[in-house]
């Protein structure tokens, strides 16, 4: 029976020790962001954020979930500062008193790509609604994101102006992913279908994937990013002050001077067009 | 783009967060599964039915009960756990415990059946009986441990839930994979995929060495 009080004592130990270094590994000192794939996929976080730390001492977290999402774990608290692209969504947001002040980032542009073969033959289509009612005639494959993302509520809005709103349960050409941006893409690689991306992730994956723009300038596509502290009068847990220098300094001077230099593949995948609308 | 330190902090961070899940679980689940194989009390078939129900418990289900748990919503938001190690190992935790529990009954039980008249005839008493029970049953209790630690370093469901993934913070390997994956960096997922193989291997081997000699 020794063996066994050993091994307690040595087991009682580790948890003691482990549960005390993960809390140590644990600075609330840094703001968690709470962004969409897309700003992940397209890797400018991660171009971003070391940055901001050298600039300010503060490292931010992020965790990168869809929109509604994200605007979810701002409404529990859970998050610091959201980066979000979902305007009518935002709107919502900020009318419950959730948001301490939300400022345009930057957009880029969203982009109907399919398979280079073009079996619904929208290539070149200048109207993105005209280009889905076509693929709804043709009952080409459709994927969406299905998450509730900016993207996905895009996505809607434009089916809304087709006035139609497909199901996965009567029309077997069009399928939710349930998944982020990259992951849609491979997807729709593969299976030979279209979707509706940003092009600052599809430009990341280009090289990976078979699939082919086909309607990119329709000004309606615009797609627009906003940043939003998380209201400290509502969620007295948040980080406040870390979360305001992060939205400061990304809509600020050298935040867009960033974003603006920021290329993939010889491409800029997003446009400044930072503006501060936080109180000083 | 993931660089060596990077990878070492996932494979530690993982390590850590299911290592201490299975203690967790070793240290709750072998006394209540003891118990629950030995001790005759009203009601013992149905709390055994329900320790081995929880046995299969999805561990995505998992994620999503701690995360309602931790958040700063839930009950236990004003502890700050949600997105950090600590929720993970309180989410793995939960998956962990009831596999340790239901494989010591198992294993005890099996014992009991064999032994316990053998015993009682050679002058045991119910003390001595129950110590005899679960040294004779320690092959299958570390069995217990070894699949717990194994469900725990696999599973993605909780780590992503509860721990949002988040860069050197609660990326864990298998996060990790996923992410890497839906990035088409299959290089990088391919390896993160053999280490975390790796480590399973490894774990393995170093039990089954000690079992072979005796030491368990």
């Amino acid at each position: 029976m020794t063996l066994w009080r050993v091994a307690f004592v040595i087991a009682a130990l580790l948890i003691v020790a482990g549960v005390s270094i993960s809390i140590n590994l644990q600075p609330r000192a840094s703001p968690l962001l709470a962004t969409t794939t897309s700003a992940r996929d397209s890797g400018l976080l991660d171009y971003l954020l070391p940055f901001f730390l050298h600039d300010t001492g503060i490292g931010v977290r992020y965790t990168a979930v869809g929109t509604g999402q994200a605007l979810d774990y701002g409404r529990r608290g859970d998050a610091d500062v959201l980066l979000v692209h979902a305007p009518s969504a935002e709107l919502a947001f900020m009318a419950e008193n959730q948001g301490l002040c939300r400022s345009p980032v930057m957009f880029n542009e969203f982009i109907i790509v399919g398979p280079p073969t073009d079996p619904a033959g929208i290539a070149g289509m200048p109207n993105a609604t005209d280009a889905f009612a076509r693929i709804r005639s043709r009952s080409s494959l459709f994927f969406s994101r299905g998450d509730n993302s900016g993207t996905h509520i895009m996505e809607k809005t434009i089916w809304s102006w087709v006035g139609y709103v497909p199901s996965v349960q009567t029309d077997p050409w069009y399928r939710e992913t349930g998944q982020g941006m990259s992951a849609t893409l491979t997807i729709a690689s593969e299976q030979g279908g279209y979707t509706l991306s940003d092009d600052g992730t599809f430009l990341v994956h280009r090289s990976t994937l078979d699939l082919a723009i086909d309607v990119g300038t329709d000004p309606v596509l615009r797609n627009f990013y906003s940043v939003i502290p998380v209201n400290p009068l509502l969620h007295p847990s948040v980080f406040a002050a870390g979360a305001l220098d992060f939205a400061r300094w990304l809509v600020g001077p050298r935040g867009q001077g960033l974003i603006a230099a920021y290329t993939v593949g010889g491409q800029q995948p997003f446009h400044p067009n930072g503006e501060d609308r936080c109180p000083p | 783009m993931t660089d060596i330190p990077e990878i070492l902090q996932i494979v530690g961070l993982s390590l850590l967060v299911s290592g201490t899940s299975t203690l967790i679980g070793a240290v709750v689940g072998i006394p209540v599964g003891a118990f629950l194989a030995l001790r005759k009390f009203r009601g013992r078939n149905l709390v055994r039915t329900i320790a081995f129900t929880f046995y299969g418990f999805p561990p995505v289900l998992a994620g999503l009960l701690v995360f309602l748990l931790l958040s700063r919503g839930g009950p236990l938001g004003i502890l700050g756990f949600l997105f950090t190690p600590v929720g993970m190992i309180i989410a793995q935790s939960v998956i962990v415990t009831p596999i340790v529990t239901g494989i010591t009954i198992s294993a005890v039980m099996a014992v009991e059946k064999r032994l316990h008249e053998t015993a009682l005839t050679l002058g045991a008493n119910e003390r001595q009986w129950r110590t005899t029970a679960l040294h004779d049953a320690r092959v299958g209790v570390v069995t217990a441990v070894m699949v717990g630690f194994g469900r725990a370093i696999s599973e993605i469901g909780t780590v992503l839930i509860v721990g949002g993934n988040i860069r050197g913070q609660t990326r864990v390997l298998t996060t990790a994979i996923a992410l890497e994956t839906s990035q088409a960096h299959y290089v990088e997922a391919t390896v993160f995929g053999i280490i975390l193989f790796g480590i399973a291997f490894v774990f393995f081997i170093a039990l089954a060495r000690l079992q072979a000699k005796g030491l368990v």
